[in-house]
């Protein structure tokens, strides 16, 4: 199975908050079930991504490191 | 034995989720730059989370709504010593802490621009972009002798106590 990315950010560099604003935008362009992904270098974006997933409601279906930098994708939630 | 029968269906026993609330409301008391920012930190993030969020600028938190070019605001004598002795707007800022005559603020916006840190101006612009609701205190615009045409575009009408504490109801309340 393949999975296709509606949207890459790159937010590597970016300090708190920049990288979940930055992405909070993008993912109010996504139509529901898209997916986003965004690769950032803020150690901080881990829980930063994770507890806006949670309070948002969209998921984080996938989540890895490669030499310091994250990747997440995120999935835009049925509304 | 007496045997306790419980009439309520069961899934109001059933562990409930933490509510979660959907508005932000923080009363922006200090007019520092180390204070204004994290408003402005939480104030974005806040929005990003997708809460309809507020920010009610009174007291010191008046002076960074200044606009930057205006100098001197009031209208009687009191009022304008005030101005001159806090420069109000966002690039004359000082920290509460290890202010220096003003080295330490220009230390930090340096150090800020190196980590790619947003600024509190960068801040505000993206608050506006995303609807945060910025509230000036009308008590305070009085008192302080501020007029509307002193303070930067893209501000809510000034309104009161009132009106702030309604907004507050159910919110997450911050006190910066």
């Amino acid at each position: 199975m393949s999975i296709t990315i509606a949207r890459s950010l790159d937010l590597k560099g970016l300090s708190c908050p920049l990288p979940i604003i930055k992405t909070a935008k993008a993912m109010k362009e996504l139509a529901p079930g898209q997916l986003l992904e965004a690769f950032a270098t803020d150690p901080g974006s881990v829980p930063d991504f994770k507890a806006w997933s949670q309070t948002t409601g969209n998921p984080l279906i996938e989540f890895d490191q490669v030499v310091g930098v994250f990747h997440f994708v995120l999935k835009k939630k049925e509304s | 034995m007496s045997v306790v029968t419980v009439d309520r269906p069961l899934e109001t026993i059933e562990e409930k989720k933490p509510e979660v609330a959907d508005r932000l409301v923080i009363f922006a008391w200090s007019g520092e730059l180390d204070k204004l920012w994290p408003t402005m930190i939480l104030a974005t993030t806040g929005a990003a989370m997708g809460k309809e969020t507020t920010v009610f600028f009174t007291f010191w938190g008046l002076f960074p709504l200044v606009k930057n070019q205006v100098r001197i605001t009031g209208e009687n004598w009191m009022q304008k010593m005030m101005s001159m002795m806090n420069r109000g707007g966002d690039e004359h800022l000082k920290l509460s802490k290890m202010n220096f005559g003003g080295a330490g603020p220009a230390m930090m916006m340096h150090l800020a621009k190196e980590h790619h840190v947003a600024s509190p101006h960068e801040l505000m612009e993206i608050a506006k972009e995303m609807g945060v609701h910025l509230i000036p205190c009308q008590m305070t615009m009085d008192m302080l002798g501020l007029k509307q045409e002193d303070l930067i575009e893209g501000l809510e009408p000034p309104a009161g106590a009132t009106k702030a504490l309604a907004d507050a109801q159910g919110a997450i309340t911050l006190f910066i």
